[in-house]
């Protein structure tokens, strides 16, 4: 594992996810999400998952950020946001951080180098989804089912 | 120069917090939406970085507890966009300070 990468990766997807959070027009926020979250997709290549990186990749930024888009298009009237950011919200976020890093920095256990394995292939993670994870793979089948038609219920026009 | 797992759980940190400031600080429901599935994509990055920096040999866990969150996140997207769309037809707004009805 390579520390440039890690420390470009990490800088790019902080800033895209700062530029998301922050951005008062709607659009490029979105588009700002997509940025950060092919920063994380990368972050998963780096530490051997490509496997969750090319699905994060498919679902977030082919699924996930169409939605989000067209969401935006849909309820465009006040895509723009007038008031500027919540200053109680920066402080609650901010005392989140500084706790997480105190305790992520005061555990000495954590501070370990990457043990050398043998790449996981897609091989061994199908087989792993068809036999130990089949009933949380069915569950997961239902439930994606059961949120789409819920949605499509959701948005369905009354008759009147 | 190899990073440790102290420094991906920071950088999980921070992504965890900047979607804490963008589902609490921003007034528009797609917002807070986008803060939320940060949170989750940040979470995914602590299974992942958690499987990796384990003792070999070790089963796949980290993995497919990532696929499944990022599954059922999927479906929270859709599900939390398709309520946005039917709010706004009711109130033909998408700022949540003004979806008050409920309020006592």
């Amino acid at each position: 594992m390579n520390g440039a990468a890690f420390i470009v990766i990490s800088v790019f997807t902080l800033a895209a996810a700062l530029a998301a959070a922050t951005l008062p027009n709607l659009m490029h926020a979105a588009l700002c999400l997509v940025l950060a979250l092919l920063g994380l997709a990368s972050f998963f290549f780096l530490l051997g998952a490509e496997f969750v990186g090319l699905a994060l990749v498919f679902i977030y930024i082919g699924a996930v950020a169409v939605l989000i888009v067209f969401t935006i298009l849909l309820t465009r009237r006040d895509s723009k946001e007038h008031r500027g950011l919540n200053w109680s919200g920066v402080l609650i976020a901010l005392a989140v951080f500084a706790g997480l890093t105190w305790a992520v920095l005061k555990t000495q256990s954590l501070s370990i180098v990457p043990p050398h394995i043998r790449a996981l292939t897609i091989k061994q993670i199908g087989q792993a989804l068809m036999t130990g994870y089949v009933w949380p793979l069915q569950c997961i089948g239902l439930l994606l089912t059961a949120a789409l038609i819920g949605a499509l219920v959701l948005v369905m026009e009354e008759r009147r | 120069m190899t990073p440790t797992l102290q420094a991906f759980l920071i950088v999980s940190a921070a992504l965890f917090s900047i979607g804490l400031l963008a589902a609490l600080s921003r007034r528009h429901a797609i917002f807070i939406l986008i803060g939320i599935e940060m949170m989750l994509a940040a979470a995914n990055l602590n299974f992942i970085a958690f499987w990796r920096f384990a003792q070999p040999p070790h089963p796949p866990t980290g993995v497919m507890i990532a696929i499944f969150s990022i599954a059922i996140s999927a479906a929270e997207a859709a599900v939390g966009l398709a309520m946005v769309i039917a709010v706004y037809r009711h109130y033909r707004t998408t700022n949540v300070d003004q979806y008050d009805q409920l309020k006592g």
